[in-house]
């Protein structure tokens, strides 16, 4: 029995209200998909230095921005829906190792250099320090 | 010897017997299938949702419920799960599916085989699993973001559960289709 005959011989127990019920059923779980997993992206970015608002940037166009802190600058890198600190002068580097940051609430500290880039947008799911 | 006055005896009826079989075979199929490793806790194919089907199919409602909730507890203390969250996710899960089986049952025959039963029970499943979780496990909303995932389980296993189960149908009574048709 070739694979047609095999998938002709299973298709035939579905009947009319069984696909009606399957395509429903994928219409389900495309619409959760989409309303589900649409929230959480970021449109801003707040940077922080030294406690104060160092710059508020939308996460449209590419740039990057040096941010002077106590120990020199931390560079941070903006682009299209996503940001990360690409280059930061502390000692241990948590902020840069985080990587690129894209969900809104997302938040990379660089805390010898008293510098913070955190990304909000309009429904945030959660945010990373009180996660 | 005479015969004692308090002695109870159980006279099991021809229902007990069925109920029994089918929830041993429903609770082997749970516990083989708990072996198998799984990417995400709650997406399991759920292969003894098949023998439900079958029983609803062929013996109506009321032994399906009690093969599918015996099956719940049983396979939960073999597997040393009674009583743990995961016993109340699936009996929460059974109840659930059962309530929509009761319903889909009465849909026209015609148009709907168990593939439609299984997709919808296996639906319910997912939703009486969550509303327990929400409520109780997992008191977030963060629970819904896996919502797809478990949509999309249902749908597959549901399917291939379905066709299984019809398949099951088909193949036990064919011989009385046959002396029939002899």
């Amino acid at each position: 029995m070739n694979l047609r005959q095999w998938l002709g011989a299973w298709a035939a127990f579905l009947k009319v209200g069984d696909l009606l019920v399957l395509a429903i059923a994928l219409m389900a779980c495309g619409l959760s998909a989409v309303t589900l997993w649409q929230g959480g992206r970021p449109d801003r970015a707040v940077i922080k230095a030294g406690g104060r608002v160092f710059a508020e940037v939308d996460l449209t166009v590419p740039r990057i921005l040096e941010v002077p802190g106590p120990l020199g600058a931390t560079r941070i890198e903006i682009q299209p829906g996503r940001a990360r600190v690409a280059a930061d002068p502390g000692p241990r580097q948590y902020c840069v190792r985080q990587g690129w940051l894209s969900r809104a609430g997302a938040v990379a500290i660089c805390a010898p250099n008293q510098v913070s880039l955190a990304l909000s947008g309009r429904n945030a799911d959660y945010d990373s320090l009180n996660y | 010897m005479t015969p004692s006055t308090t002695e109870i005896i159980l006279r099991p009826s021809a229902e007990d017997h069925r109920v029994a079989r089918h929830a041993a075979a429903a609770i082997v199929l749970t516990v083989a299938e708990a072996a198998i490793p799984l990417p995400l806790p709650g997406v399991k194919p759920g292969l003894a949702n098949i023998i439900v089907l079958v029983v609803l199919a062929r013996w109506g409602w009321r032994e399906a419920a009690w093969v599918a909730l015996l099956r719940v507890l049983v396979s939960s203390l073999l597997l040393g799960q009674f009583l743990a969250p995961g016993f109340f996710l699936s009996l929460a899960g059974s109840v659930a599916s059962l309530a929509v089986l009761g319903l889909a049952r009465h849909l026209p025959r015609r148009a709907f085989g168990p593939v439609s039963q299984s997709v919808l029970a296996a639906f319910a499943h997912i939703a009486g699993q969550l509303v327990v979780a929400r409520a109780w496990l997992v008191p977030h909303d963060g629970v819904f973001y896996l919502v797809p995932v478990f949509a999309l389980a249902a749908t597959l296993f549901g399917l291939v559960n379905g066709l299984m189960a019809a398949r099951l149908l088909q193949e036990t009574s064919a011989p009385t289709a046959q002396q029939a048709g002899v």
